[in-house]
């Protein structure tokens, strides 16, 4: 077009027109055909608005991806603090029992023993078999029957710090040194320590037990907690703090959040630990101008890949359904007779066909299918193509019939030239125009159909992006709501395009019809 | 004229013959199958057969053993029986369920319909009368964003406006949550209601096509001697615009309203789905995507039948309004 341009150039025109004479030929501006075309297209301003619009396209799609500093499929992550359930603490005001001889000291004979605590008795009997209890420390009580100790009912209880239970044996004796002051015992053929704030701990030095009355539990089975935190979070209980903070062996601080739970009369304690997730939904900021999208991926950046997946899904089905149209409308338009008639009917049979539904079904299949998302685009542009090649057939072979009646093609047959030859070089050039305008619309139409089907999840597949299938995203009604970054600049960029391949079309329409006077 | 009816008839049954059959071969051809999946499903029930013995059975009770040719036929032979077997998606006779959500469609169909004329034959007059004028290309810009407007997009902003900002209407669905409490006027009312969206989505969409061919055929009817003539008798331009070349105009217009009636009995496939109204559309997409082989036949079949019958219906309206065309 660029040649054409030059001569409209005013300013040149004037010098030229001065140098010639009245009577020189030259002075004659002599325009080709596709000159005046040019001519006509580029007077229409709202025609070149929309060529305008379409290279701005063009450029945001296939070089704002190279200029974009992030890829399409490129991750982001931000720092997130999250509560976990870390914990459990139950403060405990209540007699528990420690069975040590489960066929002797059962539930039934655990409330008569209470009964007798509270009573201040020395000794109970129940069904027949006497009872004694022992008071060994304030709260703690051991109940025997026939000289054996088969029981003991505390308020404070010895809790095992490993995963295994503790044995009776321990527990008796862990009770009986703690009441009589003493800094160690043995049981099960092992020495403990005792310490003054009732933490057992073996041989070796490591704690096995403590005798408290809070219970400490963890939520996850592969949790252990050191004797610290337990101080510290039972420190926390005690002065009813909200929550307190504690740096753990690997050194990380995290913060603790203590909730007290009325009904099971236990403190929940949650953990907020900083975790790197998925920069999901970010607001549009310096870094990501619109945000980021559902995979937390740079969503500008995403629109520039999408474009150029839209842009050219629309290229190559039109191309192919061009090629298609042109071959059997030619074919079928010049031979005329039994040709014609069988290929038009095919035409009639594809035209029927309805699309859409067709399309859905397909991409259900696929769906099923499990393909591969390059492979599913390759099918879909062929599918798409496939039955969208009768509009131009028909428009083709109307042409054909039409042109062919025409002198010059008389003309073309009297000099000999091959029925290939006829059709390719002088009729299908003459078609061109209209065929021209039917594609640019036909673009548009592509564009908006590839993305509807990859809206409603049938086209275009992840890690792919195209402006459907950004769009697609508002299927959540969430995301509707509340993140218009994701889906409006997509469906602006879907609306303007299309609506730019519309208007030059519409231009291209007017420049090439020759009844046109503007 | 008869005779030129009658061939074209013969001729839409040939097409429609291959274009069910294409139909009911892509629809067999489909990797996975509603079978499959039903027979997955059963297997996996506690003591069940095992899958292999439920696919086998399956087949054979859905019609689905034999080749694609010879189950064609049968699938024929029953159609035209008027059986059109069971949908597998809504386990009711395909003919109930048709029954059950086409009005709603034709209903929804037929009112944005008369919308979208009332809106875009007027509107393409005026452009046509005021030729490269502002009003003229405002209109001409707004028909073809009409066109241009990907329907999913614009419902969704629709959606977004009326519904979450404004809460006007109800984001899915035909009917409110207290539908059954209310009256039988209030029932109509709230179906209404939730239509509003819906119908501006297809007038929206769809006027743009009508506007712009409105406003090309004004154009070359204006353009036409009469109307020179009509104008030297120095009748007003009133007179001349609404008398003389309306007229005129309305012969390619009632021709295409004409073709475009069968086509309101199809539903919206998009809209219905994205709004949650329960019509033909809505009932036809599920169908395919759950692979309901004798819904989703019927549904294509009947596409295709309404489309072959609105081309014939603007054939024929063509030679009946202009009486310069003639058919052989």
């Amino acid at each position: 077009m660029d040649e054409y341009k030059d001569k409209m150039e005013p300013s040149t025109e004037e010098v030229r027109e001065e140098q010639y004479s009245l009577s020189d030929d030259r002075r004659v501006k002599v325009l080709s055909p596709g000159a005046l075309v040019a001519k006509r297209f580029f007077r229409n301003r709202l025609a070149v608005t929309g060529m305008v619009i379409l290279v701005i396209m063009f450029a945001f799609s296939f070089i704002g991806g190279v200029l974009s500093p992030y890829q399409q499929d490129q991750k982001f992550y931000r720092i997130d603090s999250q509560a976990k359930d870390y914990a459990g603490v139950l403060y405990n005001d209540e007699y528990r029992y420690t069975v040590g001889d489960a066929d002797l000291f059962k539930s039934s004979v655990h409330a008569q023993a209470l009964k007798a605590i509270i009573q201040g008795n020395d000794s109970f009997e129940y069904n027949g078999i006497s009872y004694t209890l022992e008071k060994l420390a304030d709260e703690v009580y051991t109940v025997s029957s026939g000289g054996n100790v088969i029981g003991i009912a505390s308020k404070e209880l010895v809790n095992s710090s490993t995963q295994e239970a503790m044995p009776f044996d321990f527990t008796l004796a862990a009770f009986t040194a703690q009441s009589g002051g003493e800094k160690s015992f043995s049981a099960g053929g092992k020495e403990y320590d005792l310490s003054e704030d009732g933490v057992i701990t073996d041989a070796s030095g490591s704690e096995v037990a403590y005798i408290s009355k809070y219970i400490v539990k963890a939520v996850m089975s592969d949790v252990f907690f050191t004797r610290e935190f337990k101080d510290d979070l039972i420190a926390a209980v005690e002065s009813g703090e909200k929550s307190f903070k504690y740096t753990g062996e690997d050194g990380v601080e995290a913060e603790y959040i203590l909730k007290y739970d009325a009904d099971t009369k236990s403190y929940d304690v949650k953990q907020e630990i900083d975790t790197k997730v998925f920069d999901t939904y970010s607001a549009p900021s310096k870094d990501h101008w619109l945000g980021t999208d559902r995979n937390g991926m740079d969503m500008l950046t995403r629109l520039m890949y999408g474009g150029r997946i839209s842009l050219m899904i629309g290229f190559i089905v039109v191309f192919l359904e061009s090629f298609l149209g042109i071959l059997m409308g030619g074919i079928s338009g010049y031979f005329g007779g039994w040709v014609d008639g069988l290929i038009m009917r095919i035409v009639d049979v594809f035209y029927c066909i309805p699309s859409m539904p067709i399309i859905i079904i397909l991409g259900a299949a696929m769906d099923a299918a499990n393909m591969p998302s390059l492979r599913r685009m390759i099918y879909l542009m062929l599918i798409l193509g496939v039955l969208g090649w009768a509009g131009v057939a028909r428009l083709v072979r109307g042409q054909i019939l039409s042109l062919r009646e025409q002198e010059f093609m008389t003309a073309t047959e009297a000099c000999g030239i091959a029925p290939s030859r006829r059709i390719f070089r002088h009729l299908i050039p003459n078609v061109i125009p209209q065929l021209i305008v039917y594609m640019t619309m036909g673009l548009g139409e592509t564009i908006i159909l590839e993305a509807t089907l990859s809206f409603l999840g049938l086209g275009v597949r992840f890690p792919f992006a195209s402006w459907g299938n950004i769009i697609n995203d508002v299927n959540d009604t969430f995301v509707l709501t509340n993140y218009w970054f994701i889906w409006i600049p997509a469906g602006v960029l879907l609306l303007i395009t299309v609506l730019a391949f519309n208007i030059v079309g519409d231009g291209l329409r007017d420049a090439f019809d020759p009844k046109m006077k503007r | 004229m008869r005779k030129y009816i009658l061939k074209r008839l013969l001729q839409s049954v040939v097409i429609l013959f291959f274009v069910a059959f294409i139909i009911y071969a892509l629809m067999r051809c489909l990797p996975t199958s509603y079978i499959e999946a039903m027979a997955r499903q059963k297997s996996m029930q506690a003591g069940s057969k095992s899958y292999e013995e439920w696919m086998e059975q399956l087949t054979v009770m859905y019609n689905m053993d034999g080749s694609i040719v010879s189950g064609y036929f049968k699938w024929l032979g029953q159609m035209l029986t008027g059986n059109f077997g069971d949908s597998w998606r809504w386990t009711v006779p395909v003919l109930q369920k048709f029954n059950d959500t086409v009005w709603l469609s034709f209903a929804m169909g037929l009112i944005s319909f008369v919308l979208e004329i009332l809106i875009a034959v007027p509107l393409g007059i005026i452009a046509a009368t005021k030729q490269y004028s502002k009003t003229d290309y405002t209109i001409s810009v707004i028909a073809l964003a009409g066109i241009s407007l990907p329907t999913f997009f614009f419902a969704s902003l629709l959606k977004l406006v009326f519904s979450v900002k404004l809460g006007w209407f109800d984001l899915y669905g035909l009917v409110g949550r207290s539908y059954d409490q209310l009256s039988a006027f209030g029932q109509i009312m709230d179906k209404a209601n939730h239509l509003v969206l819906p119908i501006i989505t297809l007038v929206v969409v769809s006027m743009g096509g009508l506007m712009r061919y409105t406003r090309t055929n004004m154009l070359e009817v204006l353009n036409a001697d009469y109307i020179r003539t009509a104008r030297a008798k120095g009748l007003s331009e009133r007179k001349v615009i609404y008398h003389h070349a309306f007229r005129n105009t309305l012969i390619p217009l009632v021709t295409i309203i004409g073709g475009s009636l069968p086509g309101l009995f199809g539903g919206a496939l998009i809209t219905e789905t994205l709004f949650g109204i329960p019509g033909i559309g809505f009932a036809s997409y599920y169908s395919m995507v759950a692979g309901d082989i004798p819904f989703s036949m019927f549904y294509l079949v009947f596409i295709s039948i309404l489309t072959l019958l609105g081309n014939l219906i603007a054939d024929i309206l063509y030679a009946v309004v202009d009486p310069r065309v003639r058919i052989a």
